[in-house]
């Protein structure tokens, strides 16, 4: 069919997204020029290049296609996978980049020369990026590609929306490049895991509702009566991430050409509205997001239906009632009031239930299919990520109890912690569905190479032990160094000595982010091949329809 | 200065006082259904959905 033939005109959203990418190059263009600080000049230029460039695509899509796609071939659903690629390609990227920041600024503690006294490599603005490259970027992506796959999938339909899909995974890439970008050069909220300045917490706002209402149309408009308990994991993590990231944000800022703002919170109120958020962003960003990958990814790979779908249904509701209210447990011994304190402890020590009874919903899953944990090392990963959640999940609930805490906190356990959920649960758990989904969605019959997933696997397994004993022994010992008194009542000792000693596990702990970051490399590698190389499944959609 | 949060008119201490066994109520209404038994053999078809795909 020549184009001439056909009569198109441009959809609302084609016209509509054009006009107002061309709108905000120019205001951009405008702010950059009035800018007062350096930074804020450098993103609202980007803004502006990102928004010319936005329009160039969409009136060049506009000009290139002939009709929309169809939401049907033959009666089958048309997936969109575009936007899936994009973000699985990202997550990669984002997720070796999160790693080597990780290991340079792990290898900073161990030896600070490495800060190269320079503003922009110093520890304090290299930690918020690789917290967020890791969780935000990495796992974020990871969460957008899985999610937009299985919410498909287990709807029978295709993704709503044209564009909107392809604004979420762009528009979410760039909110991750200006707040990387801003912490290098030092602008940050500086409250943990939500640094990013007034500017880009409004973009992430548009985007994350854009998330919302692309998710939510694909399910209402199901071909699927039921709605599969991964997409309410995902909801649940789309809607919550939406309330916590207002309501951690609210931030007045000094001028409209400036990057700093300052928080509507003060004082105790905001540490408190800082911990509901943060913990609740360990509870559904890198919890019930993943836990939906664990409910779709686990059953798939093994071939066995979920252990307990009624067990999957408590699971989802006691962890929603749970998790909001276990933020509290970051501040104990602080100027939060002891109730609250204590009713943050309660509640995360009730959180076991719901998170072993999903873990062990996870595990059992495989009952008639442990053989191949053997053969298969994908599902290996994908089970290991869940004992490393029940193994985390039972850590955090005792950490949080007051007296534990009181050796705990603000010490090197916590960290150890942290990353035997982050790098074992979240980590693996993304690396297989990441590895079970680009042959899915490349059209590829397997993975380049198993092997090397196993290496992978033991290379990064290696690197996590590596990295949580290191540290669990280094935290306990720093605990107890700082408490310990002399006979008379002295601290016994000084600040620098606990220091000292914390030394060669600093060095351990950089082996073991190491091993971890190899790891990746070697499964960046192999994702490549098997997009470059690997062969192609033969589908023939007679051949697939059953005679019934 | 007037606190940001101020529980004073009756219908919030109100809200506050029974949130709890509101929670408790619907978390025990959300259990029933999902253990109730006419509902298992739905559950059984739901729990293997991702592998029933096209």
């Amino acid at each position: 069919m020549s184009a001439s033939s056909s009569t198109k005109s441009m959809t609302i959203g084609e016209s509509g997204l054009s006009l107002t990418f061309a709108v905000t190059a120019f205001l951009c263009v405008f702010a950059a020029a009035k800018a007062l600080d350096t930074a804020f000049a450098f993103h609202a230029s980007l803004a502006a290049a990102a928004s010319a460039a936005s329009v160039f695509f969409i009136l060049n899509r506009y000009f290139e296609r002939r009709e929309l796609p169809p939401q049907e071939i033959n009666g089958r659903p048309n997936y969109n996978l575009g936007p899936i690629k994009f973000a699985s390609f990202m997550a990669m990227f984002w997720g070796i980049a999160g790693f080597t920041v990780g290991l340079i600024i792990a290898s900073q503690l161990a030896w600070p020369a490495l800060n190269f006294d320079l503003p922009w490599t110093s520890f304090g603005r290299l930690r918020p990026l690789h917290t967020s490259a890791v969780i935000f970027a990495f796992g974020g992506n990871v969460l957008l590609a899985t999610s937009f796959y299985v919410v498909q999938r287990t709807c029978r339909v295709r993704l709503a929306g044209d564009l909107a899909p392809w604004f979420v995974v762009i528009g979410y890439n760039f909110f991750i490049l200006i707040a990387g970008t801003g912490y290098l050069l030092g602008v940050t909220e500086g409250k943990e895991y939500a640094e990013p300045e007034w500017y880009s917490d409004l973009w992430l706002t548009i985007v994350w509702v854009v998330y919302l209402l692309v998710f939510l149309v694909t399910i209402i408009k199901r071909k699927e009566p039921h709605i599969f308990v991964a997409n309410w994991f995902y909801l649940a993590f789309i809607v919550t991430i939406a309330v916590l990231h207002l309501g951690n944000n609210p931030a007045l800022p000094v001028s409209l050409f400036g990057s700093k703002s300052y928080i509507a919170w003060g004082g105790v109120q905001d540490a408190m509205f800082q911990w509901w958020y943060g913990h609740n962003a360990v509870g559904f960003f890198l919890t019930a997001g993943f836990l939906a990958i664990m409910y779709y990814f686990i059953p798939k790979r093994a071939e066995r239906p979920i252990y307990s779908y009624r067990l999957s249904i408590i699971h989802f509701w006691a962890l929603i009632f749970l998790y909001i209210w276990a933020g509290p447990h970051h501040l104990h011994y602080t100027a939060l009031p002891d109730w609250t304190q204590t009713l943050g402890m309660t509640f995360s020590i009730m959180l076991w239930m719901p998170s072993w009874g999903g873990m062990i919903n996870g595990l059992m899953t495989l009952s008639g299919a442990w053989d191949k944990l053997r053969t298969d090392p994908v599902l290996r990963m994908l089970v290991v990520s869940v004992a490393f959640y029940g193994m985390s999940t039972f850590e955090g609930p005792m950490m949080s109890i007051k007296v534990v805490n009181s050796l705990s906190h603000y010490t090197d356990w916590t960290i150890g912690h942290v990353h035997s959920g982050a790098l074992g649960w979240v980590g693996f758990v993304s690396f297989g569905a990441l590895y079970c989904l680009v042959p899915w969605i490349w059209n590829r019959k397997g993975l380049y190479s198993l092997k090397l997933v196993n290496w992978h696997f033991w290379t990064a397994t290696l690197g996590i032990v590596l990295y949580i004993s290191a540290m669990w022994v280094s935290g306990i010992l720093q605990g107890l160094m700082w408490r310990s008194y002399t006979a008379l009542g002295f601290l016994e000792y000084s600040f620098i000595e606990t220091v000292e000693a914390m030394h060669p596990f600093y060095i351990i702990r950089a082996a073991g982010g190491a091993l971890f970051l190899i790891g990746s490399l070697i499964m960046a590698y192999n994702l490549w091949m098997t997009v470059r190389v690997g062969e192609e499944e033969v589908q023939s959609p007679v051949a697939l329809q059953p005679a019934e | 200065m007037k606190p940001i949060i101020a529980v004073e008119n009756i219908a919030s201490s109100l809200v506050t006082t029974l949130w709890t066994p509101i929670f408790v109520a619907i978390f025990i209404a959300i259990v029933t259904y999902a253990l109730w038994p006419r509902n298992k053999a739905a559950f059984d078809e739901a729990a293997s959905m991702p592998l029933r795909e096209e």
